[in-house]
């Protein structure tokens, strides 16, 4: 157990920083601190670009196996690599699908061919991903899908319909991996299956969602005898739900620390609006800021904990409890955002519903406790599976 | 940057767990509670002359074993799960980081030697009036031909009555603040201090009144000059804070863990208890709030070792004050939290003195107040985050 970076790391460090420097800039100077959650809807051809640029300084893939087309850098290196990231404003990456989930869950489950086909996409920044898990009916209970496949006369096509909700990017995205029954009458987490699925087709409608925010990140898709070839079942069928659970587990990975970072930009700009106003100076709202700064700390330590141990798709106890942990810190965060703006919060950038950045944070968090397992859901995880408790009884029917 | 613990790390965790299961269990615990000195004499000596504990950090060269805070840590959260009633605490917590830290070689080789020979039991007395800062150092140190003459008194002293060894802070007449702070060591049996146990809401854990009436000190016991008197003092408190975390882990977890098999066994309505989600959630919440705080004393713990160490991680270092209150902040607060639950969660039986529930509870409350409330250690934070300290 040891922390801190050596001489080589801090050498990294620069070079990943004057990289940031050099080529955040020009065109795409407007993206600085574009893109994160709430705004993923901004600038969407630029921060495509911007991928390719990332790709092009191989900074895609920085902590995927050199076997893979990763770098393969070391924990301390992919650390500094998203600390310096979001210092330098990084945007929100249009490609974190892909990098964070895709790009594993094939390493962990894909065959060779299909490693070979589908990862350096990613890695070169010109293929993006959308997740279709969700549906209608297939919410906390997961395992309810719907959406049906099945293969064509032929065996070489799956053809795919049903409806898939709150997909974020889909309407960017060249692929979806979806999540498909495609055992006929089968229930629960048997007979589904893990499919990957071209986005360009016409059977395929994609609806934004107006949220809350009054802004449209997350997607209805609709598909419809949709195809996609036989050679994108990723492991066999009926492995749906075991990679399905496994991808969610990636998703504790190292783009938990990029999130951190955008996390602590938000914290920044509250300390800063609240030197400005005079709220630095409330008793209560200094224990609520240095309480979430503390917070924020310990999920950076749950980090690197989660980091450091076996990276398997199984969880640890800390990474158990990541999703919960985070969820409920960042919308605190929101509320303290608006405790701080104080009569300010109340008034709108500009008509009709132009939203700050702090009040975005302070609506958008709301999905956090929600979605990718809400918090009740999370609650019941942690219960039957890190504390062995009973778990909950099941209507059959 | 490896954040996790070794094969060796894991070995020292299990021998002390297997060793603390049996030396300190609930008869053990309370057999402690009722003993003058809130410890079993055999049991320590065990700690210090076969298990080896307080020669844990002690350099090698003075006798030690010259392990690092890491180690420790582990140690501390397995004696915090088990409600450990021991000198260990003030001893490898208070006084011999204020040691390995001091300036006075010949001090250091006497004392952290006797420690780890496991024959001293040893504390630190600094504060007269409630607090951490430098202004709560108020007895004074009155130069004459030779040394000093101390005089004044420390409010609550962990273990106060029954160390050998006291380290005290005390200040040059007339100093104010961080300056003029010097610290010195004192045996407990130095004729002119007066040491008063008091009774305590956590009778786990003894404190006590002390008084220095005119003491007279040489230059040889001096460990540490004004120069660097606070700096000392100041990080003592800080590692001492995140040893503190790391046993209020322990607790917080045990808390955890009685709760669990309590409500496994419990049935009403014709089910467990533990099979309703309105306890399966809080259950969950208690986790929660276990591995967060564990994994900020770790952290913490990390620094503090780079702290002790002489060729320490500099950069790391800047991190002790930060990572201490993370630290103390997250694991007082978890304690607190699940101690509360677990008597909410054992029912009325909960609310008996024979069940253990109400003994994590007590040391959950005297941990939060111990070297820094949370409240405490966030106004630090927001101070430096708001950018109001020089």
């Amino acid at each position: 157990m040891k922390i801190g970076f050596s001489r080589a790391d801090e050498v990294f460090r620069e070079d990943i920083a004057q990289w940031m420097t050099e080529h955040l800039s020009g065109e795409f100077a407007p993206l600085r601190f574009r893109g994160g959650p709430g705004d993923e809807h901004s600038f969407p051809e630029e921060r495509k670009a911007w991928e390719r640029t990332l790709a092009a300084g191989a900074w895609i893939g920085v902590g995927w196996a050199k076997e893979h087309g990763g770098r393969g850098l070391s924990i301390s290196q992919q650390v500094i690599f998203h600390e310096e990231y979001a210092r330098a404003g990084g945007p929100g990456r249009m490609g974190h699908i892909g990098e964070g989930l895709v790009g594993p869950t094939l390493a962990a489950f894909g065959t060779p061919a299909q490693q070979q086909r589908l990862l350096p996409g990613i890695l070169d920044g010109s293929q993006f991903w959308c997740q279709g898990y969700s549906e209608p009916g297939a919410g906390s209970d997961l395992a309810n899908v719907q959406t049906r496949a099945k293969l064509d006369a032929t065996g070489e096509h799956w053809l795919i319909s049903g409806q898939k909700v709150w997909t974020s990017l889909a309407h960017e995205a060249d692929w979806c991996f979806v999540l498909a029954r495609t055992e006929p009458g089968s229930q629960g987490h048997h007979g589904l299956s893990f499919l990957l699925v071209p986005m360009a087709q016409d059977t395929i409608r994609v609806q934004p969602i107006q949220q809350l925010t009054g802004t449209s990140e997350f997607n209805e898709v609709f598909f419809d005898q949709t195809l996609t070839h036989a050679d994108n079942l990723i492991g066999q069928p009926g492995d749906g739900w075991k990679i399905a659970m496994a991808l969610l587990g990636f998703e504790r990975g190292v783009s938990t620390l990029g999130q951190q970072m955008q996390f602590h930009n938000e914290l920044d700009e509250i300390i800063r609006i609240a030197r400005a106003n005079g709220a630095a100076r409330d008793p209560l709202l200094r224990q609520r800021i240095a309480q979430a700064w503390a917070g924020l700390k310990v999920l950076r330590y749950n980090s690197l904990r989660m980091l450091s141990g076996p990276q398997d798709g199984n969880l640890g106890r800390e990474a158990m409890i990541y999703k919960l942990a985070w969820s409920t810190w960042h919308s605190d965060l929101g509320k303290l955002a608006m405790d701080v703006l104080g009569d300010a919060g109340e008034i709108l950038d500009a008509a009709p519903y132009q939203l700050s950045r702090l009040q975005s944070l302070f609506l958008f968090t709301r999905s956090d406790t929600i979605y990718g397992g809400s918090n009740e859901i999370q609650r019941n995880v942690i219960a039957e599976r890190a504390l062995g408790m009973p778990r909950e009884p099941r209507v059959n029917g | 940057m490896e954040f996790a613990f070794t094969e060796e790390h894991l070995m020292i965790r299990d021998s002390a767990e297997r060793f603390l299961a049996q030396a300190s269990d609930s008869h053990a615990v309370r057999a402690a509670m009722n003993h003058p000195d809130a410890h079993d004499p055999e049991v320590w000596q065990r700690i210090g002359q076969e298990l080896y504990w307080p020669a844990l950090m002690v350099p090698e060269r003075f006798g030690g074993m010259g392990l690092g805070f890491v180690e420790l840590a582990i140690l501390l959260e397995q004696s915090g799960r088990y409600l450990l009633g021991s000198p260990l605490f003030a001893t490898a917590c208070l006084a011999t980081p204020a040691l390995l830290l001091g300036h006075n070689e010949a001090v250091q080789e006497h004392w952290l030697g006797a420690i780890a020979a496991g024959e001293t039991r040893a504390t630190l007395a600094f504060a007269s009036v409630a607090g951490l800062e430098a202004c709560s150092v108020q007895t004074v140190a009155e130069p004459r031909p030779g040394g000093w003459t101390l005089d004044g008194e420390y409010a609550q002293v962990i273990d106060g009555a029954s160390a050998d060894l006291l380290i005290v802070a005390a200040r040059a007449p007339g100093s104010e603040g961080e300056q003029g702070i010097s610290l010195f060591v004192l045996p407990g049996n130095t004729p002119g201090v007066m040491r008063n146990p008091l009774a305590t809401l956590d009778q786990t854990r003894r404190l006590a009144r002390i008084e220095l009436r005119q003491v007279p000190v040489s230059e040889a016991q001096r460990l540490c000059g004004p120069e660097h008197g606070w700096a000392v003092l100041r990080d003592t408190l800080l590692i001492a804070a995140i040893g503190l975390a790391a046993e209020q882990t322990g607790g917080a977890q045990q808390a955890l863990d009685l709760t669990l098999a309590y409500i496994a066994e419990r049935r009403q309505f014709k089910r467990t208890i533990a099979s309703f989600q309105a306890i399966k959630h809080r259950c969950a919440d208690m986790m929660l709030q276990v591995e967060c705080a564990r994994s900020a004393a770790y952290y913490a713990a990390c620094v503090a070792q780079e702290r002790l160490d002489p060729n320490g991680d500099c950069a790391v270092v800047q991190e002790l004050e930060q990572a201490a209150a993370t630290a103390k902040i997250h694991a007082s607060e978890a304690f607190f939290h699940c101690a509360a639950e677990s008597i909410q969660l054992h029912g009325g039986v909960g609310f008996t003195w024979e069940y253990d529930p109400h003994l994590y509870f007590k040391r959950a409350r005297a941990g939060e107040q111990l070297l820094g409330s949370p409240a405490l250690h966030r106004e630090r934070l927001a101070a430096h985050l708001l950018g109001e300290q020089p």
